[in-house]
């Protein structure tokens, strides 16, 4: 096994070239697992600790951060908590806090699984993935277009992860897991809703619930045509009970060792509901505060 | 290949260290501080918790050549000049330690939340102490001695 150890961005995507079979490594609390395990043996680690500015974020023109691929869930939570609210509470849930202080949300995208905490609040707000190959340079890759399988995502063999690109929220935003037990566990299905007032839109995530994690397009468009985006009155039942049926509906899961797939739509179902209520609970009382 | 780190202040040149080994094996067989425990080997337990930069960590999710001309501080470098550290002293004094393997980590793990929350609430001492398994205490003698460990630094015990 080789250790690489790029001291630039420029030097990291060169060995990237040249070693495609090469595993970028950051917070290591998926690869190093595996090494551990002796469930994989890659022929190369590419570790980008010493990469300088992978650790930081900033506020780009556009408004919207752009946050490096070495931030860690840790700091996300500390630092973005208010920027970007779903994907904080999705990290909130990741692992222990020894866990937080080395995961990255870019080592969850490499890693593309299904049940990756941060997926749906990424897909919910919008986010955009920054490749960058020494070859073809940099590529935006939407959220929604990056998860291909399981464990399968659009990143090419010679292409790193530099950061995620996300607008600060404009308005609610919530994540919800159901996992066995309340922390160290991975989930067995998670929701995530963004709302967007200005653009009177929704966003949605599905976690762990289908072979990617995905959008519920049919629930966004419905909740968007049937929301009360004054605010005025209270969330119609009826309203949230037919999200959640639709999100589930958006959902594809298996029966495996973490739960059933009728549990899992199910869960969808009651997670998309309630992220709903909190959200728009939320919506209204800054809307009163406005009026 | 070879690491360079610092060890409880102490400056290390780790020679034949394979590619794939963990700052956990460095510690324990090639440094030769034991305290730091190897159990789970997936981040899961919490018994190889040293601090890597001043950050609590699992030791066995760190790549060793991660640690290159970082500072790691294990629990064998809590207990500076011979005396127990505050944390260590009240996890005796209440009784938190049976079997002793998680010990080391727990401690470590307090010692951080302390550092950075010196009056904890029992949630926060639950949710800081959430990734280090301990079969066979029951959690309830670990968390006494947190409190009692901010309270005595507090100086109101």
């Amino acid at each position: 096994m080789d250790f690489l150890r790029p001291a630039t961005w420029e030097e990291a995507l060169a060995a990237k070239a040249r070693r495609p079979d090469a595993v970028p490594l950051l917070g290591g609390t998926d690869v190093m697992v595996e090494i551990n395990l002796d469930a994989r043996r890659p022929a190369a680690l590419l570790d980008l600790t010493a990469v300088p500015g992978l650790a930081a974020w900033e506020r780009a023109v556009d408004g919207r951060l752009r946050v490096g691929a070495g931030v860690t869930y840790a700091r996300l939570i500390a630092e973005l908590g208010d920027l970007l609210p779903g994907l904080a509470q999705a990290a909130r849930t990741v692992g222990s806090p020894q866990i937080r202080n080395r995961g990255t949300v870019a080592g969850n995208l490499g890693a593309a699984s299904p049940a990756g905490d941060s997926h749906p609040p990424l897909l919910a707000g919008d986010a955009v993935v920054e490749a960058e190959s020494a070859a073809r340079g940099t590529r935006m890759i939407p959220a929604g277009d990056f998860y291909l399988g399981v464990k399968r995502s659009a990143l090419a063999p010679d292409e790193l992860i530099r950061a995620f690109w996300a607008a600060p929220a404009s308005g609610p935003q919530y994540f919800s897991k159901v996992g066995t037990r309340n922390a160290m566990v991975i989930a067995v299905c998670s929701f995530a809703i963004a709302l967007h007032p200005a653009e009177r839109r929704v966003g949605t995530g599905v976690g762990s619930a289908a072979p990617t994690p995905r959008r519920a397009p049919e629930a966004e468009r419905f909740l968007a045509g049937e929301l009360d985006w004054t605010g005025a009155a209270p969330l119609d039942a009826r309203v949230a009970a037919r999200f959640g049926a639709l999100a589930a509906r958006a959902a594809a899961p298996i029966d495996d060792v973490r739960g059933t797939a009728d549990y899992r739509r199910h869960a969808i179902a009651v997670m998309a509901r309630r992220t709903l209520t909190w959200a728009y609970d939320d919506y209204r009382k800054k809307a009163a505060e406005c009026a | 290949m070879r690491v360079n780190l610092t060890v409880n202040g102490r400056r290390e040149a780790v020679d034949g260290v394979w590619e794939g080994e963990s700052l956990l094996y460095v510690l324990r067989e090639r440094v030769g501080l034991p305290g730091a425990k190897n159990a789970c080997e997936q981040g899961e337990c919490g018994s190889c918790t040293v601090y890597l930069d001043g950050l609590p960590v699992c030791a066995c999710l760190v790549a060793a050549g991660q640690a290159e001309g970082r500072e790691v501080r294990t629990i064998e470098g809590l207990a500076a000049g011979g005396g127990l550290d505050p944390v260590q002293r009240a996890f005796l004094d209440r009784g938190a330690v049976q079997c002793g393997f998680c010990t080391p980590g727990l401690i470590v793990q307090a010692h951080d939340l302390l550092a950075r929350v010196p009056d904890p609430t029992d949630g926060e001492i639950r949710e800081a102490l959430a990734g280090n398994l301990c079969r066979c205490t029951g959690y309830e003698k670990i968390i006494e001695a947190v409190r009692l460990a901010a309270a005595r630094r507090a100086g109101s015990a």
